[in-house]
C-alpha cells in the first residue's frame, strides 16, 4: 500500500472508531520486533509508551523497522513508516508529514504535547537521514 | 446538603463539550478546574486593583499589598498555623520542597544523617532529596508501601533511627490514593528527633489541615490543585524553624538592611519571598480557599468518599481491570491497567468520548515500577466530580475494550 492509497481508504471511514479500528488492524498486521531488538538504544524516548526505531541504509535508501507496545500507535508508527520508508534522505527532508496526518485527519497525533513518541519518532528519521 | 449539580455551575468549563461529549474530567489530581469565583477575582484585580506589593507609598500599592497578605491570612486559616508569619508564598509545592532542602537542608544536613522518605513520594520529594544527598552526603532511606499500596508502618520504624534529621512524606500518594497515618508517622519521628515534612499536594485538595494538630514542621502544597491557579504554592513551616533558616533566593523584597559591604534579611515570611511574587495568584489561590471552605472541606471529603467507594465498585465490576492501589481508607485517585489494552492506548478512546485521564508514570516512575508495571491509567476526582462521571468513564473502558 502506498501513502496515497491509505489517504484514499481513510476517506471512507467517516467514525473516529472506523478510523481507530484500521490503526489498530495497521498495527496489528505490522510485523513486530523481536524482543532483542527491542533495546535502550533503538527506543525512541516517548512519554507514555515505548517506541522502538531501527534504521537500515542501503544505496542511499533508508528504510526503517519500528515498533511500540501500544497498539494505536504501533498503528500509527505503520503510517509513519510507509511515509518514509525506502527514501533518499533528500526525499525524507522534503516530506510534508503534517500536511499528510492532517489529510488523515490525525493531526493531533503529532502534537508534541501528545508525548505518544510519533513526533520524537520522526524528529528521530529525519535525524537519521541526517547522519547516516 | 452537598448539591454537586449547583456546584458544577461554579465551574464554566465542565459545560464544555469535548469532541462532541460532556466533559468527563476525571484528571484533577494532575490539576484542578476553577470555579468562577476565583477567575473573577483574578481578573477583578488586574482590570481595577493592579499595582506592585509592599512599594506602599499610593493607593493602589497599599490595596493590593493588603489584599496580598489578607490571601496570606486565608492561607494560614486553611492550615490551621498559628500565625500567617508561617506561610511562604512559592512558585508550587516543587518550589516548597525545593526550598527546605537548599535553604534547611543545606543548613542542618550533614554527613551521616538521614532523611527517611517513602516509596510512594512525587519525584519532587524524590529527586530533590537525591540532589542534596550527592550534595551532601547524608543517607537517603525509603520506606515500602504495602501490595496494596497501604503504608507499612514496620518497615517505617525499623528506618526511623536516631540519626534520622528528616521524614520527608507524602500526606495522599499521587497514583495509589493511598492516605498516610500521619498521626501517627508524626510522633514517632518527632520522637527520635527528627523534623516531618509533608507534602500535601493531594491530601490539601480532599482533606481539612491542622498543621497544628498534626504538628507537621513543614508542609507543602499548590495551589492549581486546590482550584487556585497556577503558579503559586504554599510552604509552611514552624516560625521558629523558618526563622533559623538562612534566605533561599535573593533580591528585592527580603532585606533589611543592605550597604555595599553587607546585608541583613527581614524575618519569615519575606526572607523567602525574594523578588515580586505571584500576587494576584497568591490573592486567586486564597479566593480558591474560601470557596473550599465556604462548602465545608467536611462536606467535600464526604462527597469524594461516596464517590470513591461507588468508583472502586465500577471498576470492580469491568472484566480485566486490575486497580493498583486499594488500600483501606484510600481518596480519590484510582490507578488501573486493563488486560490487553495498553494505557496510552485506553486514554486515545477515552479522550474521543471526552473522558480525560491521565496514563504513564505520573511522575513517580520507581513507585509505578514498584507496583509491577511501567504505565497505568489514572482516573482522580474532585469536589465537581459526579457518579455520572464515573458512569461515562465505565462505559467509555467498556468499549474501548471492544477495540482490541
Ligand atoms: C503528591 C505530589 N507532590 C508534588 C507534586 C508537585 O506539584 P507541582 O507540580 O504543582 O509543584 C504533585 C503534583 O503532581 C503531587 O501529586
Amino acid at each position: 500500500m502506498t501513502i496515497e492509497e491509505l489517504i484514499e481508504n481513510f476517506a471512507f471511514l467517516d467514525s473516529w472508531e472506523d478510523k481507530y479500528r484500521y490503526i489498530i488492524d495497521l498495527g496489528e498486521k505490522m510485523p513486530s520486533l523481536s524482543a532483542d531488538k527491542k533495546t535502550d538504544e533503538w527506543l525512541v524516548k516517548g512519554c507514555q509508551s515505548q517506541v522502538w526505531l531501527i534504521p537500515c541504509k542501503s544505496n542511499d535508501i533508508i528504510s526503517f523497522q519500528g515498533d511500540s507496545d501500544a497498539m494505536i500507535v504501533k498503528g500509527l508508527i505503520a503510517i509513519v513508516l510507509l511515509i518514509y520508508n525506502n527514501k533518499s534522505p533528500s526525499e525524507i527532508k522534503a516530506v510534508a508529514v503534517d500536511d499528510i496526518f492532517a489529510k488523515l485527519g490525525l493531526k493531533e497525533h503529532l502534537s508534541p504535547s501528545r508525548r505518544n513518541g510519533l513526533e520524537a519518532m520522526i524528529a528521530k528519521i529525519r535525524h537519521y537521514a541526517d547522519i547516516l | 446538603m452537598y448539591d454537586v449539580d449547583a456546584i458544577r455551575k461554579d465551574f464554566p468549563i465542565l459545560a464544555l463539550k469535548i469532541n462532541g461529549c460532556p466533559n468527563t474530567f476525571l484528571d484533577s489530581a494532575a490539576s484542578a478546574q476553577k470555579p468562577k469565583v476565583v477567575i473573577d477575582k483574578m481578573n477583578e484585580m488586574y482590570l481595577h486593583e493592579y499595582s506592585n506589593v509592599h512599594r506602599g507609598s499610593y493607593l493602589l500599592s497599599e490595596e493590593i499589598t493588603s489584599a496580598f497578605e489578607e490571601a496570606r491570612n486565608t492561607v494560614q486559616k486553611f492550615l490551621n498555623a498559628k500565625s500567617s508569619s508561617e506561610i511562604v508564598f512559592t512558585r508550587s509545592a516543587t518550589e516548597s520542597i525545593n526550598l527546605v532542602a537548599a535553604s534547611w537542608g543545606r543548613k542542618f544536613l550533614k554527613s551521616g544523617d538521614e532523611v527517611l522518605i517513602s516509596e510512594a513520594e512525587h519525584h519532587a520529594n524524590l529527586v530533590t532529596w537525591q540532589v542534596l544527598r550527592d550534595e551532601i552526603g547524608f543517607k537517603l532511606n525509603i520506606c515500602r508501601v504495602n501490595d496494596d499500596g497501604s503504608f507499612d508502618m514496620e518497615d517505617f520504624s525499623r528506618k526511623l533511627t536516631p540519626n534520622t534529621k528528616l521524614v520527608a512524606i507524602t500526606g495522599m500518594s499521587n497514583v495509589l490514593g493511598t492516605i498516610f497515618p500521619l498521626q501517627e508517622i508524626i510522633p514517632l519521628a518527632h520522637a527520635k528527633g527528627a523534623k516531618v515534612l509533608v507534602d500535601a499536594c493531594q491530601l490539601a485538595v480532599h482533606q481539612s489541615l491542622d498543621v497544628q494538630a498534626l504538628d507537621c514542621d513543614f508542609l507543602a502544597f499548590s495551589g492549581h490543585k486546590t482550584y487556585g491557579p497556577t503558579g503559586i504554592g504554599v510552604l509552611y513551616g514552624k516560625y521558629e524553624l523558618l526563622d533559623a533558616m538562612p534566605p533561599y533566593q535573593c533580591g528585592g523584597d527580603m532585606v533589611d538592611v543592605v550597604t555595599y559591604e553587607h546585608t541583613t534579611f527581614d524575618p519569615p515570611p519575606a526572607r523567602f519571598e525574594a523578588g515580586t511574587p505571584a500576587i494576584v495568584e497568591a490573592i486567586g489561590l486564597a479566593e480558591a480557599l474560601k470557596y473550599m471552605m465556604s462548602l465545608g472541606l467536611d462536606n467535600i471529603t464526604s462527597h469524594e468518599n461516596e464517590l470513591t467507594a461507588y468508583t472502586i465498585a465500577k471498576l470492580s465490576s469491568i472484566d480485566g481491570l486490575r486497580q493498583i492501589g486499594t488500600a483501606k481508607g484510600k481518596g480519590g485517585v484510582f490507578s488501573f491497567v486493563v488486560d490487553g489494552i495498553h494505557p496510552q492506548d485506553l486514554a486515545f478512546i477515552l479522550d474521543k468520548e471526552g473522558v480525560a485521564i491521565r496514563v504513564g508514570h505520573h511522575c513517580a516512575a520507581p513507585l509505578v515500577q514498584r507496583m509491577g508495571y511501567s504505565s497505568v491509567a489514572r482516573a482522580s476526582l474532585g469536589l465537581y466530580t459526579t457518579k455520572e462521571d464515573i458512569d461515562i468513564l465505565v462505559r467509555a473502558i467498556n468499549k474501548a475494550k471492544t477495540f482490541f
